[in-house]
Parts: C-alpha cells; sequence; structure tokens
C-alpha cells in the first residue's frame, strides 16, 4: 500500500500532506524547517541542456593549459592532472586518488547519469539500470567538489605570488564555468518527479 | 495524540531514504531488510546504529586531527634550504605578508570548521543519548549547517596539490606534499562520514516520546 500523497520529512520524520505544487515552489518541514521537495521548471530540458553545456566545458578543462607560472625565464606550465600526476609519482597514492576522484572522476559521473537518466526520459523510454543508478546519483553528489578546488586555487595564486608571476590558462576559465553550469544542471533535477516516473508503471 | 503531528515511525510508516517513498513497513523479522516498493532501497525507520557509527567516525576524526596540525603539509625545497609548513604555519605566513583575507580562508576551514563539527557533533550525540529535549528545531538546524560546511575543510588538501604541480623547477625550487596531507584528508572525509550517519530524527524522537 502507497501514500502517494503524503511525504515523511528526512530531518524530522513528521508525515505531511503535500497538495499539488506549481513549479518553482519549495515544501518545506512545518515543524523543522526542512526541505521536503521543489517542484522544478522545466526540469528535463534544462537539466539535459546544462548537462551537454557542462560536457563541453569538461573537455576544454581537462586538455587545454590550466596554469603556467613565470618566473624570470622559466616557464612551467601545467594540466588539471598535472597535481594528481605528480602525488602519485610522490607515493601520495591515497592523497592523489582522492582528488582525482573528488574533482574529476565524480563530476564526470554526475553528468554521465544526468544524460543516461534524462535521454530516456525526455524521448518517453525505459532503461534498464535507471534506478539503481539514480540513486547512487543521490549518493555521489556530496563528494564532487570541484567548487572547493576552485577556491584552493585562488588561494595557491596568492601563497605563490611573491615568487613568481601566476598565469592562468584557458582551462582555468572552462572550470570555472563548469563549476556554475554543474551547479545549475543539479539545481533543475527534480528529484521528486524522476522518481514519480521512474517508479510509476512498474 | 494529535493527527496532525505524527512521525511515520509512530504511524508504522517508513519513509525511503533514497527516494522518499512512504509506505508500511512490512512485518518481517529484525535480521531481515525490508526493501522499498519503489526503488529497491534498504529500508529502515531509522539510520542503522547511528549513535555508535557517528561516535566512531567522530573518534577516529579527532585523532587524526592531531597529526593533520602537528605534521607539516608542504616541504618546500629552495636552492638546498627546506622549509616545513604546518597548517598553522601557513595561515601565520599569510598574515606576515599581508594577505589576512587568505589567512582567514585557511584558518576558518581547515582549523575552525572542523574543530566545530566535533564540538557540534559531540553535543548532537549526547543531547540525544541524554534525551534532551531542548530547542529540537534549533539542533536540526545545527545538523543542516555542519553537512553542508563540512566539505569546504577539503580546500587546503586542493592548494596542496596545485602547489606540488606548479613548484617544480628541480633544485631551484621544489614542494612536495607533507606526511599531514594525508590525516588531514582523512579527517574531511571522516567527518563528513560522520554526520551522515547520524540520524537528525533521533532529536524528535526524543521530543515525541515526552509529549
Amino acid at each position: 500500500m502507497r501514500y502517494m500523497h503524503q511525504i515523511a520529512c528526512h530531518e524530522c520524520d513528521l508525515v505531511q500532506d503535500i497538495p499539488p505544487m506549481p513549479a518553482g515552489t519549495t515544501a518545506k518541514c512545518v515543524r523543522c524547517g526542512g526541505v521536503l521537495f521543489s517542484a522544478k521548471v522545466d526540469s528535463i530540458n534544462r537539466t539535459l541542456a546544462w548537462t551537454v553545456a557542462g560536457l563541453v566545458l569538461y573537455c576544454v578543462a581537462v586538455t587545454f593549459p590550466f596554469l603556467a607560472m613565470k618566473s624570470g625565464s622559466i616557464i612551467k606550465e601545467t594540466g588539471l592532472l598535472t597535481g594528481v600526476e605528480n602525488l602519485f609519482s610522490q607515493g601520495e597514492t591515497v592523497l592523489a586518488s582522492l582528488v582525482l576522484l573528488t574533482c574529476l572522476l565524480i563530476p564526470l559521473l554526475q553528468m554521465f547519469i544526468l544524460l543516461f537518466i534524462f535521454i530516456p526520459l525526455k524521448i518517453n523510454m525505459r532503461v534498464k539500470y535507471s534506478i539503481p543508478v539514480f540513486r547512487l546519483f543521490q549518493h555521489i553528489n556530496p563528494w564532487s567538489m570541484m567548487e572547493i578546488y576552485l577556491l584552493g586555487i585562488l588561494v595557491a595564486i596568492v601563497k605563490l605570488a611573491k615568487m613568481a608571476t601566476i598565469v592562468p590558462g584557458l582551462a582555468v576559465v572552462a572550470f570555472g564555468l563548469l563549476v556554475i553550469v554543474l551547479t545549475f544542471a543539479i539545481s533543475s533535477v527534480d528529484k521528486h518527479m524522476v522518481w514519480e516516473r521512474l517508479g510509476g508503471e512498474s | 495524540m494529535r493527527k496532525s503531528f505524527a512521525s511515520a515511525k509512530r504511524l508504522g510508516l517508513v519513509s525511503c531514504h533514497d527516494c522518499h517513498l512512504l509506505s508500511r513497513l512490512p512485518n518481517i523479522s529484525s535480521h531481515q531488510n525490508a526493501s522499498c516498493p519503489r526503488c529497491g532501497g534498504e529500508l529502515h525507520q531509522r539510520k542503522p546504529n547511528s549513535i555508535a557509527r557517528t561516535w566512531a567516525l567522530l573518534i577516529a576524526a579527532m585523532i587524526f586531527y592531531i597529526p593533520a596540525n602537528l605534521l607539516p603539509m608542504t616541504i618546500t625545497s629552495a636552492l638546498g634550504n627546506v622549509q616545513e609548513d604546518t597548517i598553522m604555519s601557513g595561515v601565520i605566513y599569510f598574515i606576515h605578508s599581508g594577505s589576512w583575507e587568505i589567512a582567514l580562508v585557511i584558518f576558518t576551514a581547515s582549523v575552525f570548521v572542523p574543530f566545530m563539527k566535533f564540538l557540534i557533533l559531540i553535543y548532537l550525540l549526547l543531547s540525544v543519548q541524554f534525551k534532551s529535549i531542548k530547542r529540537p528545531k534549533d539542533r536540526t538546524v545545527l545538523f543542516r549547517i555542519t553537512e553542508a560546511v563540512g566539505r569546504w575543510s577539503m580546500v587546503d588538501v586542493y592548494v596542496v596539490t596545485i602547489l606540488v604541480a606548479l613548484v617544480k623547477l628541480g633544485i631551484l625550487a621544489d614542494i612536495e606534499a607533507g606526511p599531514a596531507a594525508i590525516y588531514f584528508a582523512s579527517v574531511v572525509v571522516s567527518t563528513m562520514v560522520a554526520a551522515e550517519s547520524f540520524d537528525p530524527r533521533l532529536i524528535w524522537d526524543v521530543v515525541e516520546e515526552k509529549e
């Protein structure tokens, strides 16, 4: 037996009735103020658009020069992956893997999952494994930390300012835009709608 | 019992962690796992062993916090001079060189936030264990903030990664990651998992019991 019209708050477990909600509104728990769910505007189209933009930016961020350090006549150019490679070669395997996962692999996986879920929704198709994949998506979200890496770049630039000039490359711009675009992509996901559709006619 | 203020647990219902579907908890023995009729996720009325798991991860994080702050984060060698920097010596360097904004960012993210996370989680755990009914809403908000803010502590690990990438000029200058880096990353990861294993609904269970 299912109770579609009712929802329990994830933070205080209070059961509440949810009236039909207009797009763009958020329902909050009457007792603790936690977000029950948000109805998003045009979720499928917007998520797909932002995700495709994100993938393009991702390719640019990974392939183009990231930061260059100029000190006198010496110029050292680096890519987004250089730091991870150097950590690996210093024997810091765990640390390198952690950075690789949180800043490169998990964001990429997020975008692939969004395409995998939202393209079939857009063309009204049912795909195998979409339910466990969307569950995975919700679990990896807090481990995507590109925006924190961006803050790290800022700190590193200031730290090295006395020693050398840091020249940001095209990849930094792409990376910065990617952070914004991915945030928009994820915030356009209407989880409630996705679960209703995925679990719908089964 | 007021009908408008009933938790799912009291009504014999269970809310799925993953897809939020409310369903009736099937009558099975506690050794079996129930799964959600819609998404197949494991159903628990409360996160399993929430208090014990959170304590374990929290204590682990507090132990990691000590070497993370005492050992060097980066080892810089420039023209034969070797300099080891801890988190705090980095903060002090930034204050002296005039960039107090950056000093504030590093201090907040690397020292203050993890420490506050320890205090808040200890407070939340004890308040549940001693069945406090004081200000449940504020405690829930406190939990929400702790959960959201913790990941930003990772910034120092990324700074090290970027420095290691940029400063590699052979004997002229070279930066290597110090032993503290991995301990510090462990602090961030274990406090994040600790916050995730804490179940804020336990705060409200106590309140409902005493109502």
